[in-house]
């Protein structure tokens, strides 16, 4: 018979408010196996817990249930202060009485009704509960970044730096990212180039670090600190090894239709290309769906050109199988697709463009050289009108509900910028509210304002039409209520930003949660910004939620510190509510191996009974991560979990039932 | 008969996957959004971990409703979790209706981490069915109802 200790936490006034603690504390009393009960304002204090230790040790506890707050919340903390006098902390179980009594029901007497029924299912349980030791398992000590943008660039450097390997997977041919396409960042207007290329460079010749570029995962498999990643290497029809970056055969290529993604498709390329100057690995690839070679069998120009006889058309697509201790998930941005909104006419009109588009307008490695020309005759713009929360903070089913975080301050930063250059020219933002919360951003907005002369309106644009080349903007002024039109040159359009489309995948890949609107959950939204929900995978950057570089860059930190921390471990320990199996009812029907996600169980022949050999279930407890599925499918009941037994379970219904 | 409806409150007991839909619930509660105290939460790691035996049981002891939550297809946290939970409750729920449970007492809902509102409002719905339904006499064991009266 166990000896119960039964501790109900007031929470301050969150729980007492609601539920009579003192009733709940008494009837505690009454249930099998419970020989102490108390109650306390902070059960999860410093005190509170001495006040369980102390009763653990007097009392001779062997089992303890603390109502309060959602196991989420503090079982681990309960857990580790029973297990510091001396208590299995698996005979420890939390009775939610906070989240699912005390915050959902106004009524004391019925609150009161439900936290003795959930106290009393818990020491159930608890009755049942058994000592379970945690097993160990070793750690990889490499870490795969899967993303190559600014975020991921820092998480690798950082864990390099700590002394682990680091894999950085990009799927596009060099790494950068967004952040690569950018002109100047705010908010001191120092170029993204400048900042970001020494950081590539960095990167790639990091003794610790390995690149692997035009590559995507394929498929992860294993657990905490022993990942196995399959990584899926495109051909580039480009022998790395040999090709040394020079770009004649870029110059040689014939074929010129392809649109330059890096100037987002404001000017074409060849077939065969170096994605640009500063790319990071500098190779050139082949774009087969271009390339006349691919089509007709006929040119190889390039191949004939190559000096380093780099060019292998015959290149085929390679598998990299590599283990991880921990993976980092930083998949970053798009901004979104602006078809679906038509007042804008974006996709009718060559002069209404994107930010990003812009971005590559005025840099200097940009289709026209820095010099901000019109895409659609060439000519210098006299009148631009910029409009913010484009896509974002909507509520229609083509806008993105959240706000883009980025497009105030980019939004200053471009006007403030094309005022100083071409100071002839005239600049109105369209804006619902500018939001510049960060150090020196809303000084710099001010000087967008009063120095440059930017107009700002508040208020949106609902209509944009083509009139002989000039694009009229209808929009509303709701400070002066008046409605305003514009006859502008250009029309700058802030769209919205979202989660790379393989967001999605790698999510489901990894078993981590993302929410609504794809963006990755992490594990707590305060507590535990950059981990993921699903141990040893952590994120970086806009995955996670929009944010800017120096927010990208912090948090890119804090999970190459995360990873540190988990690398630098040799051992971790696993979790012990593990399946298992019961040899002398199993009977070999290998219905639990199948459906079981992890490849955890596997048979081996046994002696059971003295000279009975029988082929049994056997569960490799560093792999299980205990969802329970083989415990159902077990057609003989053999198989159970430990921590959620099925008499466990079964004494929790009954007593709920009661 | 309308007066027993009224003051009739159905025990229902509710098994949510520690993953997405405890945490909901956890959310439903920090939203301070109500449902009906009725309903009572037991943890599990996964909604496949949810054995036939564990329903029929609520059932026998005197339950009128039971709801299964899980994650979203596609969203397990064990990756096919709920799919087989899903198979399992589809043809448990059939053989239940069958036995005289109509299917009204019995559910299946996927609610994820993030849908406290959603959560609510589920139980909400549920807890309304299963009342206008009645008390569940059918399978209830009845040395059970004898031993709770005794007490």
């Amino acid at each position: 018979m166990q000896k119960i200790g039964v501790f109900i936490c007031w929470c301050g006034s969150n729980i007492a408010a609601t539920v009579d603690v003192k009733r709940v504390a008494e009837a505690a009393l009454h249930e099998p196996g419970v020989v102490y009960s108390a109650d306390y304002q902070y059960m999860c204090s410093e005190s509170g817990q001495t006040l369980i230790k102390n009763a653990i040790k007097e009392k001779g506890l062997t089992g303890v249930v603390v109502c309060s707050c959602s196991p989420r919340m503090h079982e681990a903390t309960f857990r580790k202060a029973a297990e510091s006098c001396g208590l299995n902390p698996y005979m420890v179980e939390i009775a939610n009485i906070r989240e699912h009594v005390s915050w959902i029901h106004k009524d004391i007497e019925e609150a009161t009704e439900k936290a003795v029924i959930l106290m009393r299912a818990a020491v159930a349980k608890v009755n049942l509960n058994q000592s379970l030791t945690a097993g160990k398992s070793d750690v990889v000590k490499r870490a795969l970044v899967i993303g190559g943008g600014i975020a991921g660039i820092q998480t690798a450097i950082d864990i390099a730096d700590a002394g682990y390997e680091v894999d950085i997977v990009e799927k596009k041919p060099t790494i950068g990212g967004k952040m690569s396409q950018l002109d100047k960042t705010f908010p001191t207007l120092d170029c993204a180039a400048c900042i970001l290329t020494p950081k590539m460079v960095e990167a790639a010749s990091h003794e610790k670090i390995r690149i692997i570029s035009y590559s995507e995962v394929e498929s992860v498999s294993g657990f905490v600190g022993n990942f196995t990643a399959r990584i899926k290497k495109k051909p580039r029809y480009v022998n790395e090894a040999l090709c040394t970056g020079c770009g004649i055969c870029a110059e040689k290529c014939p074929s010129r239709k392809s649109k330059n993604e890096f100037n987002e498709g404001m000017d074409t390329r060849g077939a065969v290309y170096i994605p640009f100057a500063q790319a990071v690995p500098k190779l050139a690839v082949i774009d087969p769906t271009a390339c006349i070679k691919f089509k007709t069998g006929k040119c190889g120009l390039c191949e004939r050109n190559c000096t380093a006889k780099a060019i292998d058309f015959n290149q085929k697509e390679q598998i990299i199988e590599e283990k991880y201790g921990a993976i980092v998930v930083a998949t970053g941005f798009n901004p979104i697709k602006l078809d679906g909104l038509e007042e804008y006419g974006y996709s009718q009109n060559a002069d209404v463009i994107t930010s990003l588009e812009l971005e590559r307008l005025m840099n200097a490695a940009g289709p026209t050289g820095g010099v901000l020309l019109r895409p659609s005759d060439r000519q210098h713009p006299h009148k631009i009108v910029f409009v913010q929360c484009v896509g974002s903070r909507g509520l229609r089913p083509c806008d993105k509900p959240y706000c883009s975080k980025i497009c105030c301050m980019y939004t200053a930063k471009h006007s403030m910028l094309i005022r100083e250059k071409y100071p002839d020219t005239e600049v109105y933002v369209f804006y619902i509210d500018v939001r510049t919360p960060g150090k020196n951003f809303d000084e710099f907005y001010r000087r967008a304002v009063e120095q440059y002369g930017v107009h700002y309106v508040k208020g949106q644009v609902g209509k944009i039409v083509n009139d002989g080349g000039k694009l009229i903007v209808h929009g509303s002024d709701l400070l002066m209520n008046e409605q305003v039109i514009i006859d502008a040159d250009l029309v700058v359009l802030a769209a919205a930003i979202e989660p790379d489309p393989t967001a999605k995948s790698v999510a489901t890949m990894l078993t981590a949660s993302i929410d609504t609107n794809n963006f990755f959950t992490e594990a707590h939204p305060k507590l535990r910004p950059v981990e993921s929900p699903t141990a040893g995978v952590f994120l970086s950057g806009v995955c996670q939620g929009p944010k800017d570089i120096p927010e990208t860059v912090a948090q890119a930190s804090a999970a190459a510190v995360k990873v540190v921390g988990l690398l630098s471990k040799d051992q971790l320990t696993c979790n012990p509510c593990v399946a298992g199996s019961n040899e002398l009812l199993c009977n070999g029907c290998s219905s639990c191996e199948k459906v079981c996600p992890y490849g955890a169980i596997s048979y081996i022949t046994k002696e059971v009974r003295r000279g009975d050999f029988r082929r049994v279930a056997f569960v490799n407890e560093a792999v299980c991560q205990g969802c329970g599925a083989c415990t159902v499918t077990c057609p003989s009941g053999a198989m159970d979990l430990k921590g959620f037994t099925n008499k466990q379970i079964m004494a929790e219904v009954d007593a709920i039932c009661k | 008969m309308q007066v027993e409806n009224k003051e009739f409150k159905p025990t229902i007991v509710a098994f949510c996957c520690n993953w997405c839909s405890y945490a909901g619930a956890d959310l439903a509660g920090t939203g301070r959004m109500q449902y009906p105290a009725n309903v009572k939460i037991i943890r599990v790691p996964c909604s496949c971990r949810v054995n036939p035996t564990f329903i029929l049981r609520a059932f026998q002891r005197g339950a009128d409703g039971v709801i299964m939550c899980g994650c979203h297809p596609g969203d397990c946290h064990y990756t096919s979790g709920n799919y087989y939970a899903r198979r399992r409750m589809t043809m448990l729920f059939d053989f239940l209706d069958y036995l005289g449970i109509e299917k009204g007492r019995t559910r299946v809902e996927w609610v994820s981490a993030a849908e406290g509102a959603r959560f609510a409002s589920v139980m909400n719905e549920f807890v309304k069915n299963v009342t206008e339904l009645g008390p569940n006499k059918r399978i209830t064991d009845l040395r059970c109802k004898m031993e709770k009266e005794g007490e």
